[in-house]
């Protein structure tokens, strides 16, 4: 993140005063909902939105999916979320902030090690909630405009362009797929709206010049990505540093559309604090000869269920997910990925790289299905697990359905160990066990943080090198 | 300077080395041949301090300090360097990336990524490393003789005080052979390092001129001598060299 800042600066994008400027005004008004969920706390979010009906009605049919919908029996244990005991509106101001001072030691001191700007570790600390991007940002939005992206947070999209949202909102992901997609789409707030017109590349990652952005982290965000024919958009969102929350429950929807011949990528990076159930639902349509591609790096939370998926609509498109898992001590992350494969000609790739340390417990779940039509279609699914102490944990579940014998499946999986040759061998080279360990780490899941911004893929090995300090023995 | 005394070793419950002792001074160069299983490596891993190997009596010294107890990351810092056998492969980690690592922990410094390549360009020159290896993941798919020349590469890089081959020339042609062992003796006259070079050959030792050479045979030296010993081998083999 600071790299970043620092190249803007010597190209003179960004000058001093502007950053120091950046943070802009409280918001003068407070809105502050009691903890709990109810119809009531339902219309109210809509009106003070002040959304259109459909939308307010979407909201309670979700709202009454969700009531109806068992919590998931499988994944992670969700035993401990209590749904009475969360704030689902919070529009934060400074004065209700945490102080620098509550905030706890080690995630301090992550910070200091990765170089994070102190004002950047306030916001993700939770110290300072607001951060307007606009001031700062100004001169890549224009760029932008004139191109005819849109690209801005869900609520504003859904009051500028409510033709768009009613044409696909919850179309990808309706609320009654899981009890999680139900109450995001019944208290959704925040989230990115994008729009990238017939045509048009956008080169630049979207989010990296806007990762900050308090619209965008948010407990149920709520993103929707349309990629018009032949378009390309790689879209970037997350954060390596840990995001300090007092909030216990992050569930989000990301709904995808990559129409024929587009292109998007769809990176994320979370690094929750401990305390928080990262429950996401992510999935793409992808059309016609169009390739959609997720990488998904989970590194933070108490427990993380994620599995970004593909439907592959049209013939001949592709579907991707590079999945980074990283379950420290007591954390279990859940994740992986799933491809449906409803059109001839689809392919299909997963990667998965898990990494366990301590008591922490990396699953893979992931789910091949190939349609009686999908003729001609491959999947190829490599997941590899790295266990770093002799209490850590990995496990695999993946489910593989093809119903056609023109169709090809590939699965391989592994498990290994930090490998004590290979700890010798640069160990020999003056570096110490901490250091070693986490150059063969950082080496195992190199094939993903490659594609990786560059000063994502610079925080992230940084991260595993401050992860190893004193873990191995 | 190395001392090694009266160093006895064990590798997994079995005695391999039964009292060695071997005095190396700064840049002087002791060639160690032998038969197969005599004991070559595991004195080279005894003294780089493999944790598989167990030293059961004896010491060895590194200008005057014992070395023994340390950990063989803090035994490189003290100037200690092993080329290895077998170099181990290192998937995802770019060489460069290794190498200015090693560079900067070694020297305690700071060097930007640009000047520190021209630097490396320079001595894979030397060489004959091409560079695209350099951009590659550490010893992934290397060729065997590629692996060795870059043992001798991030020799170049360390600079260290004291260094151990071993077996760095086998499975090496003729041209790299020279390319090594030339490389390994300008580093030698750079910094005075002292040199032990395990070998099956004399051809390299054509290249190094060893002011010692010994014989390794049942965990003892049995032999001592000039260049003369090691064309006598040559000739007759182990097995005339009797303890």
């Amino acid at each position: 993140m600071s790299q970043k800042i620092k190249e803007k600066k010597k190209s003179g994008f960004m000058e001093d005063t502007a950053y120091q400027y950046g943070f802009s005004d409280p918001e003068d008004y407070v809105i502050k909902f009691k903890k709990g969920l109810s119809k009531k706390v339902v219309e109210k979010i809509s009106k003070l939105k002040n959304e259109p009906t459909w939308m307010l009605q979407n909201r309670l049919r979700a709202y009454d999916i969700f009531l109806s919908k068992s919590m998931p029996k499988w994944g992670g244990n969700l035993d401990d979320i209590d749904f009475n005991n969360i704030y689902y509106y919070l529009k934060p101001t400074p004065k209700e902030s945490k102080t620098w001072e509550e905030v706890p030691k080690n995630i301090k001191k992550t910070f200091d090690r990765l170089g994070i700007p102190k004002a950047e570790q306030d916001y993700l600390a939770g110290v300072k909630t607001q951060y307007d991007s606009e001031l700062v940002y100004g001169s890549v939005k224009k760029e932008l405009e004139d191109k005819g992206v849109i690209f801005m947070g869900t609520d504003e999209g859904l009051l500028k362009y409510p033709e768009i949202f009613k044409q696909y909102f919850g179309t990808v992901i309706p609320s009654a797929d899981n009890k999680f997609a139900a109450l995001n789409t019944a208290v959704w707030s925040g989230g990115s709206f994008v729009y990238v017109p017939k045509g048009v590349k956008v080169d630049l990652p979207l989010q990296a010049y806007f990762r900050i952005n308090a619209k965008n982290i948010g407990q149920f965000e709520r993103t929707l990505i349309i990629a018009e024919e032949n378009s390309f958009v790689n879209y970037v969102e997350g954060c390596t540093a840990p995001v300090y929350t007092s909030d216990s429950l992050h569930s989000a929807v990301v709904e995808i559309i990559v129409k024929k011949n587009a292109r998007v990528r769809y990176t994320t990076i979370q690094n929750w604090s401990s305390n928080v159930y990262n429950l996401v639902t992510k999935r793409a349509f992808a059309y016609e000869n169009s390739v959609m591609e997720w990488v998904d790096g989970n590194i933070g939370s108490k427990v993380t269920m994620k599995y970004p998926s593909v439907y592959l609509m049209g013939k001949g498109a592709k579907g991707e997910v590079l999945s980074l898992a990283y379950a420290g001590d007591g954390q279990h992350q859940d994740t992986g990925g799933k491809f449906m494969h409803l059109a001839p000609n689809t392919s299909s790739k997963m990667i998965s790289k898990s990494i366990s340390k301590g008591s922490g417990r990396a699953s893979y779940r992931g789910m091949v299905k190939i349609a009686k039509n999908a003729r001609n279609s491959k999947s190829n699914v490599e997941c590899d697990a790295l266990l770093i102490n002799k209490n850590s944990r990995t496990d695999t579940y993946p489910f593989i359905k093809n119903d056609n014998n023109s169709s090809k499946v590939g699965h391989e999986a592994s498990v290994s160990k930090v490998d004590d040759e290979q700890l010798f061998y640069l160990m020999s080279r003056g570096l110490t066990k901490e250091q070693a360990s986490a150059l063969i780490i950082s080496g195992f899941i190199e094939p993903i943080v490659k594609l990786l911004p560059m000063e994502y893929a610079a925080e992230l090995n940084k991260l595993i090198e401050l992860e190893m300090e004193g873990s191995v023995g | 300077m190395l001392v090694i005394k009266d160093l006895h070793v064990s590798r997994d419950n079995k005695k391999i080395l039964r009292g060695i002792s071997l005095k190396v001074n700064k840049g002087e160069v002791h060639a160690l041949m032998g038969p197969n299983g005599s004991g070559k490596s595991t004195l080279a891993n005894a003294v780089s301090g493999s944790p598989l190997i167990k030293i059961t009596k004896g010491s060895i010294l590194l200008n005057d300090k014992n070395i023994k107890n340390l950990d063989v990351d803090a035994r490189s810092k003290l100037g200690l360097f092993m080329a290895f056998q077998y170099p181990v492969e290192v998937s995802g980690v770019p060489m460069l990336q290794f190498l200015k690592l090693i560079y900067e922990n070694k020297f305690n410094t700071k060097i930007t990524p640009g000047k520190f390549l021209m630097l490396l360009n320079a001595e894979a020159e030397k060489l004959h490393v091409s560079k695209d290896l350099i951009h590659r993941y550490l010893n992934e798919g290397f060729s065997g003789g590629e692996k060795k020349k870059v043992e001798i590469l991030q020799m170049s890089v360390l600079k260290p005080y004291f260094s151990i081959l071993d077996e760095t020339d086998s499975g090496l042609d003729i041209s790299s052979l020279k390319i090594v062992a030339n490389g390994v003796d300008r580093i030698r006259r750079e910094t005075e390092m002292g040199v032990i070079v395990i070998t099956h050959y004399s051809r390299i030792l054509d290249y190094l001129k060893p002011d010692y050479v010994h014989v390794l045979k049942n965990g003892k030296i049995v032999k001592s001598g000039g260049l003369d010993v090691a064309e006598e081998l040559e000739k007759t083999g182990y097995e005339a060299v009797s303890s």
